[in-house]
């Protein structure tokens, strides 16, 4: 009864492979013929980074899978593993209007991973040519999906950019922290060598602060983008916490990034606290590589977790346990865990869960993994740039439109800013802040506008249709309700 | 990247795609959106003494979920006046000087045709369509396809015209006819510089059943309408190459009829435009779908090794040819792949009442169920001997690669039915046995 390998190989691959296969080309011509091909999509809309779905999708059902690919990655670089990774339901496919004729959303996440494989390993000759060199030199603090997304527009614009990555691969948590099912560290590393084809340096080992001073940065470049991402999730403050089999979940998931599937080890019976996304990645691979039970144990009720519908269902499907309204209280074991003691909650007038004195028990376990959300890195910001602002939260502070920050010449997005949201909200962030840097730095705006982040407001008032589609896109909302003076 | 660029019997334009004379190309505000989504040429909406058209005027034929798989129409030329057509064709010339702005026209009299080609050319315009085609209203008046099904009339006008031809004629010929290579070498003879093809067929599309009045409706009644979109693309592709291939008509062609994507764009070049026109497409979907015909058909050259999209015109043209030059003793038949059939038995009832029942329903055995077959259920097998090689059942197969046909040695050198009939005159060859 400990955490130990208990798997093989081959059990391992066939557990932790794509949970959604790669379509066959009659697969993705059926589906593609499905869509309506509609005028100023709302599924574009709902795309942070603005990929002109319905152009991509019509080059499919012709065929055109090289045009196709080059319409994705000229609006997103990242677009092979956004097509894998992105929550598509409260996204693109959450707003496709087939769903206001009772039919299902076009797949197009799928659709788009078929159209990158379909390039893979010859993305950048499908690109643009830079425009000619600016002279400007650029510095990127992280190499995560916020990192590569800058430096990507920003080498496409024409100026001579270094990425900086504390880590021994670049990617951020593409390569290390992303469900195994969904995105392999492969195509990570993949998209890795495509930013790079563009003529992108890349530094990896090298943690500014640490291994570089931020003023040498701030001397040798012309402007600095911090893509620095989040931090080590957040701690219990129990007793038990520091035994051994008391696990980050980001750590956990790192080993399986990092060693071979059948060799991660795992608990025979595996209790993840928390019920974000992470959480249910968490619990499904703990499954998935051999645990007996893996159970996830959350303070609140099932209507009120942060993780998506759909992970949801995938943890339910993968056999896990959910015990709702249990507060941890004690990590119990000597040498090694044994178990997990909770307390029962109970909502407070405010919602809060409030734990039932008396109603402790344990649950037996051999492994813990802590999935509390990631905290911000406040004091590596303040090290390296005493004078960044930064709000209650620990977000970095930065103009919206262009990602300046309140320090000159220094500009952010991604997790780091935006508090950890999704991938190709990172993205569309660091093209948006390389388009800010490029107006600061040779006066130009760029054509061609990033879409606002649209992911819905649960309860807003529908716009359009007057059917209740997940997505919503609450700017355009607030203007047309703020217009007919309703809200 | 291959070089798009054509020219057609001297009109230039940067790629092949034209917005083909109808709705379109009706104004120079629609000219410009086209031109801005990257369109190469517009042909304007035929100009003629304005007309008055009715409401409603559009009917379409859908095919199960699938709209707009053929257009029919009961429109006449542009509504719009001669003198604002040709002013706008100025401005739209001035703003876009490397793109193709053809004048379409359609009038009667031999001075009134002169007036025409002087003002088209005054404009501005790269060159001028003659529509020979419209199939409803302008025929009434002894206009469009009444010109156009007549090879002498086509002569006669065609003649006028050139007497006042400074820039390239194109003579966009109906399909409403028999025999389409005959207009078009009544075009040649009268000295035009080029084809284009299809307008639109006569149709009905579509009867309302309660009312028990066709669509277009109105007031009551309709009336024939001309057909087009990618149900016509066939029949265009037909009248094409019918006329590339043609030795006595020999013109540079501008091809129209059905396209919608690069690949139906490919096609027509490839049966010999050099030019293509788009209109139902642009209907359905606006001008962008241009971007996609740009990027695919780029793609599909770099792929082939073609440095041009010159290199692709008429690469398919020599090897379509009369039925009496295909090989008899060529022999192809089925094969279906086990590993894909899904067991609709969609190739057995296909074969067995629509062609030579040369397909059998056997145990699965060996071949087990494949991608979810039935236990027990019968799955069909190629009676390899009673093939005829037909593709029929490769075509109702639902599963892409499922069905494919297979080459199969005859052992006999090819022999054509020419051939066959000078072997049997010569007594070289006893008749070949009736099928049983
Ligand atoms: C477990 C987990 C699962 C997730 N699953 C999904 C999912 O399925 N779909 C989805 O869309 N999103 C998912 N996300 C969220 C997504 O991974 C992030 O939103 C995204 O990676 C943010 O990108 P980023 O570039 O801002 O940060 P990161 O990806 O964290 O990258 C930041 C990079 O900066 C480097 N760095 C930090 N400080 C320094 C320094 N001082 N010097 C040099 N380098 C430095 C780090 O090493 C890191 O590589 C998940 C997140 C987690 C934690
Ligand atoms: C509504 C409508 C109006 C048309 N008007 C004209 C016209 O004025 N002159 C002309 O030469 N062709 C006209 N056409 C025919 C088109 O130019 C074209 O030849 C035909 O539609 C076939 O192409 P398609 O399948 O791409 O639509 C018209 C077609 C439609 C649908
Ligand atoms: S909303 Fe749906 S149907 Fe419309 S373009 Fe987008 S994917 Fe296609
Ligand atoms: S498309 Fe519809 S709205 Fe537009 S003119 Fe025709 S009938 Fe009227
Ligand atoms: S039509 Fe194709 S899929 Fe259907 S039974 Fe025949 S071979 Fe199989």
């Amino acid at each position: 009864m400990t955490r130990q390998r208990r798997t093989d190989q081959e059990t391992a691959a066939r557990m932790m492979a794509d949970i959604e296969p790669a379509y066959t080309d009659q697969q993705a011509q059926v589906e593609a013929d499905r869509c309506l091909y509609c005028f100023d999509a709302p599924c574009i809309m709902a795309c942070p980074t603005g990929i002109d779905i319905p152009a991509f999708i019509k080059k499919i059902a012709v065929q055109n899978n090289r045009g196709a690919a080059r319409t994705i990655l000229s609006s997103n670089i990242l677009g092979a593993s956004c097509a894998r990774v992105c929550p598509t339901t409260v996204l693109c496919e959450g707003a496709c209007v087939l769903q206001d004729r009772d039919q299902k959303p076009i797949k197009i996440g799928r659709l788009q991973r078929y159209a990158t494989d379909a390039v893979a390993g010859k993305e950048a000759s499908l690109l643009e040519k830079p425009a000619a060199a600016t002279g400007k030199k650029v510095a990127v603090i992280g190499g995560g999906p916020a990192g590569l997304g800058c430096a990507a527009e920003m080498a496409r614009l024409g100026h001579a950019v270094t990425i900086f990555e504390r880590r021994p691969e670049a990617g951020g948590l593409n390569t290390y922290g992303i469900a195994y099912y969904k995105l392999t560290p492969e195509v990570s590393l993949d998209e890795v060598e495509v930013v790079k084809s563009l003529g992108v340096e890349i530094r990896c080992g090298v943690e500014v602060g640490v291994d570089l001073p931020m003023a040498d940065l701030q001397k040798d470049y012309d402007a600095v983008f911090l893509g620095v991402g989040l931090g080590h999730t957040y701690t219990l403050g129990i007793p038990g916490e520091d035994l051994p089999e008391v696990m980050e979940a980001l750590a956990f998931i790192e080993e399986i990034h990092t060693q071979p599937l059948h060799e991660v080890a795992v608990g025979e019976h595996v209790v993840v606290i928390g019920c974000g996304n992470t959480a249910i990645d968490a619990v499904t691979q703990a499954k998935r590589l051999g645990a007996t039970s893996a159970t996830i144990v959350y303070r609140r009720g099932e209507k009120d977790m942060p993780a998506y519908a759909y992970e949801y269902e995938i943890a339910k499907a993968d056999g896990c346990g959910f015990v709702f309204h249990a507060a941890p209280v004690e990590v119990l074991g000597e040498s090694s865990v044994t178990g997990l003691k909770v307390i029962r909650t109970e909502p407070d007038a405010e919602g809060r869960a409030r734990p039932v004195p008396g109603s402790e028990s344990v649950i037996p376990c051999d492994m813990v993994i802590k999935a509390l959300g990631q905290e911000k890195q406040v004091q590596m910001l303040q090290t390296l740039l005493p004078d960044l602002a930064l709000d209650a939260k620990g977000r970095v502070v930065r103009d919206e439109k262009t990602g300046q920050t309140s320090v000159p010449g220094v500009f952010a997005g991604g997790d780091a800013a935006n508090g950890g949201r999704e991938v190709v909200n990172a993205v569309a962030e660091g093209k948006k802040a390389a388009r800010g840097i490029h107006a600061a730095l040779c006066g130009d705006a760029v054509e061609g506008p990033v879409q606002h982040t649209r992911v819905g407001v649960p309860g807003s008032k529908p716009v359009g249709s007057g059917l209740d589609r997940p997505v919503r896109v609450p700017e355009a909302e607030a203007e047309y309700y703020a217009a007919k003076g309703e809200r | 990247m291959a070089d798009l660029s054509i020219n057609l019997a001297g009109i230039r334009s940067p790629n092949p795609f034209w917005v083909a004379s109808a709705p379109p190309s009706n104004t120079a505000y629609q000219c410009h959106r086209a031109f801005e989504a990257g369109w190469g040429g517009v042909v304007w909406k035929t100009i003629g003494d304005p007309i008055v058209n009715v409401s409603s005027r559009y009917s379409s034929h859908n095919v199960g979920g699938m709209r707009m798989v053929g257009f029919n129409n009961i429109e006449l030329i542009s509504d719009r006046s001669i003198e604002v057509n040709f002013k706008e064709i100025k401005e739209c010339k001035e703003r876009w000087p490397d793109r193709a702005v053809i004048a379409s026209l359609m009038t009667d009299t031999r001075e009134n045709w002169h007036d025409m080609m002087k003002r088209a050319r005054d404009a501005g315009a790269d060159g001028v369509e003659l529509n020979f085609g419209c199939p409803h209203g302008m025929c009434e008046r002894g206009m469009g396809s009444a010109v156009g099904q007549n090879p002498d009339v086509i002569e006669t006008i065609v003649g006028w015209v050139m007497e006042a031809a400074e820039i390239p004629v194109i003579v966009k010929l109906t399909p409403n006819i028999t025999d389409i290579t005959q207009p078009a070498r009544a075009a040649k003879r009268a000295g035009a510089d080029a084809i284009s093809m299809i307008n639109t067929i006569n149709s009905v599309t579509q009867v309302d059943l309660d009312r028990l009045v066709p669509e277009p409706y109105v007031d009551g009644k309709s009336a024939h309408g001309g057909y087009c979109g990618p149900a016509v693309k066939p029949i265009a592709l037909n009248m094409v190459h019918s006329c590339a291939a043609d030795p006595d008509v020999q013109l540079p062609i501008s091809g129209i009829g059905g396209i919608g994507n690069w690949r139906d764009a490919a096609e027509f070049i490839a049966l010999g435009s050099t030019s293509v026109q788009v209109c139902t497409a642009i209907m359905h979907y606006g001008f962008r779908i241009v971007e996609d015909m740009i990027d695919g058909l780029s793609n599909y050259l770099d792929d082939k090794g073609m440095d041009s999209v010159n290199e692709l015109c008429g690469k398919a043209v020599k090897v379509v040819d009369r039925w009496e030059t295909l090989n008899l003793n060529y022999k192809r038949i089925a094969s279906i792949d086990y590993d894909k059939c899904i067991g609709c038995n969609l190739c057995y009832v296909a074969c067995e009442d629509g062609a030579h029942q040369a397909i059998a329903l056997t145990e699965a055995g060996e071949r087990g169920l494949g991608p979810g077959r039935l236990p027990g259920k019968p799955i069909p097998e190629i009676k390899d001997e009673e093939c005829v090689g037909c593709n029929l059942c490769s075509i109702v197969c639902p599963v892409d690669q499922c069905i494919t046909m297979v080459d199969v040695d005859t052992g006999k050198p090819p022999m054509t039915w020419k051939e066959y009939q000078e072997k049997l005159a010569s007594g070289e060859m006893k008749p070949i046995p009736a099928h049983p």
